[in-house]
Formats: C-alpha cells, structure tokens, sequence
C-alpha cells in the first residue's frame, strides 16, 4: 500500500514541475522503475482486458483552482495521456474514453466551439510519430455520430485513423458526439435498413406471397427477423469486446448515456476526484477491486 | 581453454541463475500479491464495520440528518438484486415496506433470472401494492398504493430486439419514405414491447395503413400522461457495483449506488 501511495505521489509529483529537468528525470527513471515493480506484481491476477472512462470535472477542476475555462480540459488531458500510459505498460489491451457527449452540444456555442478546436488539436497531436499512440502501438478508433462533427474535426478523426490502423498491439476508442441511445437506435435503423434490401432481393426472385405470410407471423414470439447478433454487429463499439472496468471521475454514479448496451457485466467504480487530478493509486484501486471479483463477473458475463 | 566451452559455460550459468532469479522475482511477486489483497479485505472489514454502525445509529434516530428524507424529487426507484439474493423472498418485501415507509410510489424491480417476476403474486399481495400497467395517468400516481413492475434480462437487450423486429415489420411492405429513426421511434416502440403481444399485433396492422406522421401522433395519444418509466435511482444489491444487464434504455441518466 505504501508503495502504491509513494509510486502515485512521485509519478505526479515528477509530471507537474517541468522546470527541473535534471532532477525531474531521475524522479521519473525511479518512478518508472517503482510503477514497472507495482505492475509486475499486480500482473500476478487477472489484468482487466477492457477499461472505459468518463473523463467529467474539469470545468469543475478549473473553477475550484480559479483557472481560465479551457484550463480545465487542457490539464484534463495531460491526465489523460499518463493514465493511457499506465494501462498500457500494465497491458490492458483496449481503453474507451468519453471525449464528448451528444448532450454536449447544449453548452454555450463558444465553448462548444474551443472544446472542438481543443480536440482537433489533440488529434493531431496523435498521429505525430512521437506520440503515445505509436510507441505503444495503439489503433485509435473514433465512436459516434461523426456526422455531427464539424469538417475539420471529421477529417482529422479519419487521418488519425487510417494513420494508426497498422498498430495492433491495443485500441484506443474516443467517442465523440456519442451517446448510447443514439448508438442503439442507429444500430436498430442499420439491422432493419439490412433486412429490407435482403428482402427486397428475395421480393424481386418472385417470392413476395411468402414474404407478406412471414411479415404477419413477426408479431407472434420465436420467429425474430433481427436477432441481438445482428443489432450487436451494427454498434459503434463492435470492435471492441464489453468494458471490464467503468470508471467515471467526480464521485457522480451516473452513466450518463454511455455505453449502457455494454455494461452489463462491468464493475462501476466513481472516485470522488476530479478527472484532471486522477492518478495512479485510482487506476489500481479499481483494478484490486476487479481481481477481488473477477469471478463473479466472468459468472455473470457467461449469463448475459 | 577453447574461447567456445568458455562461452558455452558462461551461457549455461547465465541461464541458470536467470531461472532461479526469474523463479525467485515471480515467488515474491505472488507473495506481494496476496499480501496486497489481503490489506483490502482488511479495509473492506473496516469499512463494512462503519456502515453496520452507521445504520445502527441511523435506525436508533442518533443521527439527525437522517431524521426526515425528502423524497418528492425521486419520482421512479429501481432496484436490482442478486438473483441468488432474489430467492430469498421474505428479505426482498422488507426492503419494499422500508422503501414504501419512506414515501416512494413507483419502484421497478430487477433481477437477471427473472426470480422475482416468478414470485410476482407473493410480494404485491404482502406489500399491498399493485402492478404497473403500462399507460398511467396522473390520477393514478396519487394512489397510496405502491406501484411495482417486475423485469429481468430479457426486458433489457431482447426487449429492444423485439423492438426493432416491430419495426422492421411495420414498413415491411411500405416501399415509399421508410420512417426517420430517430430516439423517439424506438423509444415508442419499446413501450409498446412493454404492453401485451395482443396489443402489438393490433397497432402494427394499424399502422400499415398510416404515414410516419400520424403515427407519432397516435402513440403520443395513447402516452400523453404516462410517468416516464425512467429510473431516477438505482439501487443494487448484490456483491458488486454492476447494473447486471438492466434494460439499458431506461438508465440513461441514472443515480447508480
């Protein structure tokens, strides 16, 4: 415990004071080394294969350290990409984020409008050759309705993602303009729109009689057109496997419309912190819980 | 000495000791393991010490915050439950007359088995309570009596299965505008999952011979005045913090504890 207490300290201690860059640099080969120890130890159970984020609190962070507003998210993702670090040396193969909400959209237009720049920006931060993505070889996949996004933020999420698609030591989802609402309904709307151009083709071979006989017997139970295989093939998500780990920041218990389809088998942790001061010690809290239970959720996995 | 059983030595030492060290750095590791896991349960004693004291106190009325609960904002309680928990009936109508105590009206039960919806008689005739129907009107919610609905899993992903088939049948035959899914369609549909099979087969011949519009109008008919269904609060009891597969269309912004 100590030794997760003193690893999470130094690693946070070593990413906020840039300035002394020699003493900061042995800071950091010495915290690596502790963190490699801690996860080598923590590798001895089950590692989680999926974990989800809800990044919430930094307009809230921003307003507690009287920071201008877009403060918050910037200092926001400075959180983010150390926790990206740390589920990748720890091997958790795939991570989810909940970058932007649908829901979202409401706030201020000018906020909007930074918020979208900001994650343009972060993108193309990405896809540079030093960035985190390509040293751990990440495949970054965007999740949502992308058609809501502006051009240039479209267009940067689709270079992103023809530029990482070589990598396939793990995957990164950002959603972006999704909520899981949207994303079952688009699902639903893609399964129908599939069955009807099937039955169409069959409509035009001269079985319509058939057809119009089949139609009728839907309503009755057991003879299911759609079936769940087919709603699951057309989520956004479909790539990858159901979260083990949900983990949404500021202590608030809501899903908040994300990926509700997917969770259910997945532990849901809500550290009261804020998202942009998460560290360490959380990451593995959450994961000592999941190995407590791991049993019970491979269980319940098997029944759902 | 030849440069090569020097080298071969050498090797066959370096593999060896990196075995045994190897070895040795996995035994500590477990070792380290266990003894981590073993501290958590340690807090988790504590922790469950606090909380059986706490209620113990909260029960005896020491703690004044707790002494009046205002509940008017909670319109829709859920509770999910541990099938294995579930079976245990006599435990699930305490916690439904403490609920009921306390001043909620409309509670949702869940388990994933569907061990509740089976013993469905037992728990509305010892809580005094009656079944939720479906379409409520505003009178209806003023009753003192509580409203319970039962669901299990296949309320949850097979009902919107169900849903999309409904749709899919609906605008088989129809070869102009297919219908605009939007949220609120599937949102409809789903509540018509929820009435009686009788009922779906009816609406559905209906609506063959409507347009897309009239037929958001006639299910905001038949709707006008139903509570929403949705939960403002989920409660889980169980082992662990999992919603264990509750119809996810309802949670969407749900207090989960």
């Amino acid at each position: 415990m100590q030794l997760v207490l003193l690893g999470g300290s130094i690693s946070r201690a070593s990413v906020m004071t840039e300035s002394r860059d020699n003493e900061n640099s042995l800071i950091r080969r010495v915290a690596s080394f502790a963190r490699k120890c801690l996860f080598g130890i923590l590798s001895v159970g089950p590692i989680p294969n999926h974990i989800a984020f809800i990044m919430d609190g930094n307009r809230r962070y921003a307003k507690k350290n009287n920071l201008e507003e877009g403060a918050g998210h910037k200092l926001g993702f400075t959180a983010l990409m150390s926790m990206l670090r740390y589920c990748y040396e720890l091997n958790v193969k795939y991570v989810t984020i909940y970058a932007f909400s649908i829901d979202n959209f409401k706030r201020r237009p000018e906020e909007v409008q930074s918020l979208m720049e900001l994650i343009r920006e972060k993108i193309e931060g990405l896809i540079k050759e030093e960035s985190i993505v390509n040293q751990y070889g990440v495949r970054v996949h965007f999740v949502g309705d992308l058609k809501l996004l502006d051009e240039s933020v479209r267009l940067a999420a689709k270079r992103a993602m023809v530029a990482t698609s070589k990598n396939s030591k793990a995957v990164l989802s950002i959603c972006i303009a999704y909520t899981s609402t949207n994303e079952i309904m688009n699902a639903v709307k893609q399964s129908c729109e599939e069955k009807w151009e099937e039955h169409k083709k069959l409509g035009s071979c001269g079985t319509t009689n058939g057809l119009i006989d089949y139609a009728e017997k839907v309503g009755r139970k057991g003879n299911n057109f759609i079936g769940l295989s087919d709603i699951e093939r057309h989520l956004y998500t479909r790539v990858t496997p159901p979260p083990d780990i949900l983990v949404r920041t500021s202590g608030e218990t809501r899903l908040s419309n994300f990926l509700l389809w997917q969770s259910a088998s997945s532990l849901l942790y809500s550290p009261s912190v804020l998202w942009p001061e998460i560290g360490l010690r959380h990451l593995v809290w959450a994961i000592l819980n999941f190995q407590r239970n791991h049993s019970y959720f491979e269980k319940k996995r098997k029944q759902v | 000495m030849d440069v090569t059983y020097v080298n071969q030595k050498f090797s066959l030492w370096t593999a060896k000791h990196h075995n045994v060290s190897l070895q040795i750095a996995q035994f500590a590791s477990t070792l380290l393991w266990n003894f981590m896991h073993f501290l958590v349960t340690i807090w988790y004693l504590m922790w469950n010490l606090v909380h059986m004291l706490e209620s113990f106190l909260v029960s005896h009325e020491f703690l004044k915050e707790y002494k009046s609960l205002d509940v008017s904002k909670l319109r829709y309680l859920a509770i999910v439950i541990e099938s294995d928990e579930a079976r245990r009936i006599s435990n699930v109508i305490e916690l439904l007359q403490w609920v009921a105590a306390i001043g909620v009206k409309h509670v949702c039960l869940y388990d994933m088995e569907g061990v509740l919806k089976e013993s469905k008689e037992i728990i509305l005739a010892k809580c005094n309570a009656r079944p939720w129907k479906g379409a409520e009107t505003a009178e209806a919610l003023v009753e003192p009596k509580l409203i319970l609905e039962f669901t299990s899993v296949s309320d949850g992903k097979q009902g919107v299965e169900k849903a999309a088939n409904l749709l899919f049948a609906q605008y088989q035959g129809v070869d102009q505008d297919k219908p605009k899914f939007t949220e609120a369609l599937l949102d409809e549909a789903l509540r018509l999952i929820g009435l009686s099979a009788i009922h779906v087969i009816i609406f559905s011949r209906e609506f063959l011979q409507h347009d897309t519009e009239s037929l958001f109008h006639f299910y905001f008919r038949l709707f006008t005045g139903c509570s929403g269904p949705e939960p403002d609060l989920l409660l889980i009891y169980g082992p662990t913090r999992c919603h264990l597969g509750f119809p996810a269309w309802r949670i969407r912004y749900t207090e989960m504890v």
